[in-house]
């Protein structure tokens, strides 16, 4: 019961960075369906840019706090302006091109995003400098990290703003109708190309807030770390319902315990023949399992045809 | 060869003549000139050709993409590795192995289509990825408790192609040429790489080359038109799969080694670029897209020394450069070329719309 509950702990943690994560793929997926594969890379490059700030100023002896602002201020400015850019650049003129076009062509940018970043901060794990340490919580028969705590709430208040955002406001009420239709959208006086750029700005930018709580969490970063993060943050999309933000936060927390749970009794149900080693697979498995039975995910609307 | 089209029959019969003349002697104009490195490259191309000529059947006539296909490469090598090396001890001969590797490679193509058929585009690339990611950790994972692939170690030893006596592994001498393995194995690979040729060119013209094309341009119009677009799909499948099965099994014969780093994900990206950067579709710009991918990283190789004697050091590691290209090229071509380098006319037409 113990191990149940520190699982699912654990799950929620990691499922709440990847909820930031899918909603970067949901949003885009919403209004251009594409997959924006390079957007795990941002990510990265956002874990990065922590990674480096932390190792600037770690020895300058600043309050934690503010080192912990000025990482996340500088992950978030290079990201958007990552972001923003690739729109522009790599996917706005290929808006009326067939659907393998933009694909490609993400998958170029995202090979691009990984070696350029290689180049820049070498192929090896770089580790996080001792910054603070955490003190546990107990609850119940479970262990709970201060951090973790953190993680949590910071990525639940994230998103609650941002699903303030979307229906509450003005711009919120354009992305949706982008979303519905671009082109009666453009008619209606909303102007398009603004609405799809601030997609990107609000996607890089929780990718970036993603990426620092994955450095934090795991203490370490990698050239490579963007590619398996962006695939189980989509299927966290698609487990949501693709293109429906709520969906994808609720996909997140969940595909974020299913795997925690998976991987914590996978050794004990199979008698050991497969262990902990085999994590990654639950994610794809589950993306096959919604695809197959709920193609529209658990919140979406009915349009397999589309899909 | 859509510039020969409307030459006389004798014409097109000596152009013909020169270009298998020129493939037949090719390693051994190659060896002299640029080394044997490049015929090595030349055989690894072969099985590029023939592995993309798979993927273009899946992606290109039938349109649906596939981002997972060097899965099927690494049924084909896995199935050739484990029943013809020490690793068991078994020994089966390369005839018997090659087609088994097909047909498990296709079984697994049509145990992937099945459940996923009624997707589209994305969502199909997204499972096809995560198929490829799933075999790939299985290949890593597989030897305990019991040892099956050797894990991340891979096999090792395994028997080289035989055809009767005659082992590809040897050198031969037939009057004044020395035939080394890797000459061998080009004429093998050229064999195998026409006849992939040779079927892609008759199943595109094909009743079922056409549905494929009619499920590719509009899915619910084939349907309607009484095409089973189940069943035409599945065989898509089924056929691409089986073509990389094959390719895998020779790619393990001519390696003797094979182990999951083969099979990355890269590779998958590496061959659907094969595919979209020649020209999807069109046999020709595939099998020119497959050539030009496998030849020009290598070339890059080169450019490793060139820096150190321009700038006295190496700045950018060639194989890093070789990937900020390649991400490089994708980008600009999908922007300024996305129809492909040679792309069929029916395409064409479609893109400048």
């Amino acid at each position: 019961m113990d191990i149940f509950l520190q699982q699912i702990i654990n799950g929620l943690v990691l499922g709440s960075i990847y909820a930031l994560v899918a909603l970067g793929y949901t949003m885009v997926y919403g209004i251009l369906g594409l997959i924006n594969f390079a957007h795990g890379d941002i990510v990265m490059v956002g874990a990065m840019v922590a990674l480096a700030v932390f190792q600037l100023l770690a020895a300058a002896g600043l309050p934690v706090p503010i080192t912990l602002l000025v990482a996340l201020a500088a992950s978030m400015t290079i990201c958007i302006a990552l972001g923003v850019s690739i729109e522009r650049v790599a996917y706005r003129p290929l808006r009326r091109a067939p659907r393998l076009a933009p694909l490609i062509t993400a998958i170029g940018v995202s090979i691009l995003i990984q070696y350029s970043a290689a180049l820049i901060w070498g192929k090896q794990y770089i580790a996080l400098p001792p910054l603070f340490k955490t003190t546990q919580l107990h609850l119940g028969g479970a262990h709970l990290t201060d951090l973790q705590a953190a993680i949590f709430l910071l990525a639940c208040t994230v998103m609650a703003t941002l699903y303030w955002f979307v229906t509450r406001t003005r711009l919120g009420a354009a992305m949706r109708a982008t979303e519905q239709n671009p082109d009666i959208a453009g008619l209606m006086g909303i102007n398009i190309n603004l609405i799809i750029a601030l997609t990107f700005v609000i996607g890089s930018g929780l990718a970036a807030v993603a990426g620092l709580m994955v450095v934090l969490y795991y203490g370490i970063g990698h050239y490579y770390m963007g590619f398996i993060l962006g695939l189980k943050a989509f299927t966290a999309a698609v487990l949501g319902g693709i293109g429906n933000v709520t969906g994808a936060m609720l996909g997140g927390l969940l595909l974020g315990v299913i795997e925690s749970l998976a991987s914590g009794y996978i050794g004990d149900l199979t008698g050991g023949v497969f262990g902990s080693n085999y994590r990654d697979v639950f994610a794809f498995l589950v993306l096959v399992l919604v695809l197959i039975f709920r193609p529209s995910g658990l919140m979406g609307q009915p349009s397999a045809e589309r899909a | 060869m859509p510039g020969l089209r409307n030459t006389s029959f004798t014409v097109r019969i000596v152009v013909y003549a020169a270009i298998a003349a020129l493939l037949l002697v090719l390693p051994f104009v190659v060896e002299p000139l640029l080394g044997r490195t490049w015929v090595r490259i030349i055989d690894v191309a072969l099985l590029f050709v023939m592995l993309a000529l798979g993927l273009n059947i899946v992606v290109g006539f039938a349109g649906l993409l596939d981002l997972g296909y060097v899965a099927f490469f690494a049924v084909g090598a896995y199935v050739y590795a484990l029943l013809a090396s020490p690793h068991f001890g078994i020994h089966w001969p390369f005839f018997l192995v090659l087609p088994l590797g097909a047909a498990v490679a296709c079984f697994f193509g049509v145990l992937l289509g099945a459940p996923t058929l009624r997707l589209r585009g994305d969502y199909l690339a997204i499972v096809t990825l995560g198929f490829g990611e799933i075999i790939r950790i299985f290949l890593n994972n597989l030897n305990r408790p019991v040892n099956i692939t050797n894990g991340p170690l891979g096999i090792t030893l395994i028997d080289p192609i035989r055809f009767g006596d005659v082992s590809l592994s040897q050198h031969h001498v037939l009057g004044d040429l020395t035939f080394a393995p890797v000459h061998s194995y080009y004429y093998v690979f050229l064999a195998c790489a026409l006849l992939s040729i040779a079927i892609s060119l008759r199943l595109e013209d094909s009743r079922i080359g056409r549905a494929w094309i009619a499920i590719r341009e509009d899915e619910v119009a084939a349907k309607a038109m009484g095409i089973h677009t189940r069943n035409v799909k599945l065989l898509a499948f089924a056929m691409g799969a089986s073509f990389g099965g094959i390719s895998g099994g020779l790619f393990a014969a001519f390696q003797g080694f094979v182990s999951p780093e083969s099979f990355a994900l890269l590779d998958s990206i590496m061959i659907l670029c094969m595919v979209v950067l020649g020209g999807m579709g069109h046999v020709p710009g595939v099998v020119l897209g497959a050539i030009l991918l496998t030849a020009l990283p290598e070339a890059l190789r080169y450019v490793g020394p060139l820096q150190q004697s321009w700038f006295g050091e190496v700045l950018i590691d060639p194989s890093d450069l070789r990937m900020l290209l390649f991400g490089l090229a994708l980008v600009l071509m999908m922007l300024f070329r996305p129809a492909g380098l040679w792309p069929s006319r029916v395409r064409k037409r479609e893109f400048a719309e």
